[in-house]
């Protein structure tokens, strides 16, 4: 008997474990019986997740930890036993900001600390002049995206929340948005920034993957309440995942045509496989940068959820002041990530949780210390305390 | 509403004939202050202007996750919550998101005088969706319509036929072939074109 499953989804490359999972049939051998729905907007994957519209969702990772612990929204328990996808975003700005980095940078162009230092001449010679704060979006309060932003430009002085503007826009949108100037620039994944470089509106400047080495992107969400309820269902959507995230990295044409169709992604093939290649062009003169963190799905213990990933994730959130710091919430964040789902669904044995605070590697600031979340957070100038 | 105050409700949405239908609604029942923005450009300083205790958006508007970022954020806007977050009454959660509307209500506002608006605007989005159903399948007929006609004059050309017999001819390959007439006519266009 097959258990039939509502997954919702929005359309990003690091969907992509969870789509082929489906669409390569890996989930009906686990005698599940999927049906992805592709989602507008990050309000209506979670709404529909807390109502139990959806049993499981491709979720922004904050998100995941937001709803366990009722910030912003209703509070709802979640559980993430599969990471999706760590890495994968870029920063994308408008030929104009490109051209005014260029113009300030000192040392290399790649270099998160140059750029953040030149992002920083530039936003105080606008201001200067008089001219409008540079408008940045991302793709939701609570996402990797928006905290990658923050941190890079912080580190330059840059205040997110008084130097600039920070806007939300659906992925979907954000290519139309820089081209009509209506943003300077964007965070956003795979494969929108390679949209907007392919239509000549915007340069990448970076991959997240220079301003953290590591970052944990999207996980696979259910209930917590459901997940206890439905054990077995949950090893088998992990076991299907977890086929469909190797199946990723060694079959990346037939992932790239596979994610191309118009009920999935809906972009051209080549542009998703430069997403998953990590080999993209970068800017309209066809210049490309190629890099081997730029998304993993289905290698180097990508797909094992960390709770050191998921305390980070509730630092940014204290540090920008969408909540205040304790130690029971740190814990409830850190719990949201089940290695332990993890482990038992794929018969790894109990593997103790390992703890990689140096997979961190932030290109700025101190080492990331989840068991002295004040001290580390103290150590940076630019914040916004709740 | 007795003597209350006729809460402030905003309508966001792209449709200019569903907001009206919506705001028709609204009006019909003794809501006076209702307002629509079509454009999401200046959302937030519209929204604040306005200080709406109601904002109604369709779930498949992609300005929700912008929306929520303005609540977030701004300390300006008084900060309205999702109505999925009272969760006590499922049957009007499932009702609202089958129908596709969701809304964001400034805390304060009485449950009893929420009810009734959000049961509006779920009936109201209900009849529009089946006003656009009916639509499409009265454009979807017409078009038809159009392709059997030429189907037909092309069969009336190439074989000569009267139009009763290229008609006949059409309704008994497509009863041979388990297809639609339409199919067929189509097939018929397709081969003329590939053979001009």
């Amino acid at each position: 008997m097959s258990t039939p499953l509502q997954i919702g989804f929005i359309p990003l490359v690091d969907a992509a474990a969870l789509i082929v999972a489906v669409d390569r049939g890996f989930a009906a051998e686990e005698g599940l019986e999927v049906n992805l729905v592709k989602e507008v907007s990050w309000s209506n994957v979670r709404d529909k997740l807390h109502i139990g519209l959806f049993d499981a969702a491709h979720l922004l990772a904050p998100v995941a930890i937001a709803s366990s612990l009722g910030i912003g929204h209703v509070k709802v328990p979640i559980a993430a036993p599969f990471n999706l996808g760590i890495n994968g975003n870029a920063i994308t700005v408008s030929p104009s900001l490109h051209a005014a980095i260029m113009d300030e940078i000192e040392g290399d162009r790649y270099d998160p600390m140059a750029t953040a230092r030149a992002l920083a001449r530039v936003v105080a010679a606008r201001r200067r002049r008089g001219a409008e704060p540079l408008t940045f979006a991302m793709t939701f309060p609570f996402s990797t995206h928006n905290y990658q932003l923050r941190f890079w430009m912080a580190v330059g002085g840059v205040d997110p929340d008084q130097d600039v503007r920070m806007v939300v826009l659906p992925p979907p949108f954000m290519a139309d948005s820089l081209a009509y100037g209506q943003v300077d620039a964007f965070c956003v994944g795979a494969p929108w920034n390679s949209i907007a470089v392919d239509r000549g509106v915007g340069h990448i400047l970076h991959f997240v993957s220079d301003i953290l080495v590591r970052a944990a992107e999207k996980v696979l969400a259910v209930r917590q309440s459901w997940s206890e309820r439905n054990p077995d269902v949950v090893a088998g959507l992990v076991r299907a995942a977890a086929r469909g995230a190797a199946f990723v990295e060694e079959n990346r044409e037939e992932t790239a045509r596979i994610l191309s169709e118009p009920n999935r992604i809906g972009v051209d093939a080549e542009v998703i496989r430069r997403t998953l290649d990590g080999r993209l062009k970068i800017s309209p003169d066809g210049t490309m940068r190629e890099s081997g963190r730029y998304l993993l799905v289905g290698r180097e213990d990508a797909a094992r959820p960390d709770p050191v990933q998921a305390a980070w994730l509730y630092a940014q959130m204290a540090r920008w002041g969408q909540t205040s710091i304790s130690k029971d919430a740190l814990r409830t964040a850190m719990g949201v990530f089940r290695p332990d789902l993890y482990d038992a669904a794929l018969g790894k044995g109990a593997r103790a949780v390992q703890s990689r605070p140096a997979a961190f590697n932030a290109f700025a600031g101190p080492p990331f210390d989840p068991e002295d979340l004040t001290g580390y957070l103290a150590s940076f100038d630019v914040a916004k305390r709740a | 509403m007795g003597a209350e105050q006729s809460p402030r409700i905003v309508i966001i949405d792209e449709s200019p004939i569903r907001a009206a239908i919506l705001q028709e609604g609204l009006r019909e029942a003794g809501y006076t202050e209702v307002v629509h923005i079509a454009e999401t450009q200046s959302l937030l300083s519209r929204i604040y202007s306005l200080d709406p205790d109601i904002i109604v958006i369709g779930l498949e508007n992609p300005s929700r996750d912008s929306l929520e970022q303005m609540f977030q954020v701004s300390r300006a806007v008084r900060r309205p919550v999702a109505m999925f977050v009272d969760q006590s009454d499922a049957a009007s959660i499932q009702a609202s998101v089958d129908a596709g509307v969701s809304a964001y209500i400034v805390d304060g506002l009485k449950k009893e005088r929420i009810k009734p608006i959000l049961d509006l605007c779920v009936s109201r989005f209900n009849a529009f969706a089946r006003l656009q159903d009916e639509l499409d399948r009265t454009k979807t007929a017409l078009e038809e319509r159009k392709v059997i006609d030429r189907a037909k004059g092309i069969l009336m050309k190439l074989k000569g036929l009267t139009e009763e017999e290229a008609y006949v001819l059409m309704r008994s390959t497509a009863m041979r072939e388990k297809k639609k007439i339409g199919e067929i006519a189509q097939s018929i266009l397709t081969a003329s074109e590939l053979l001009k």
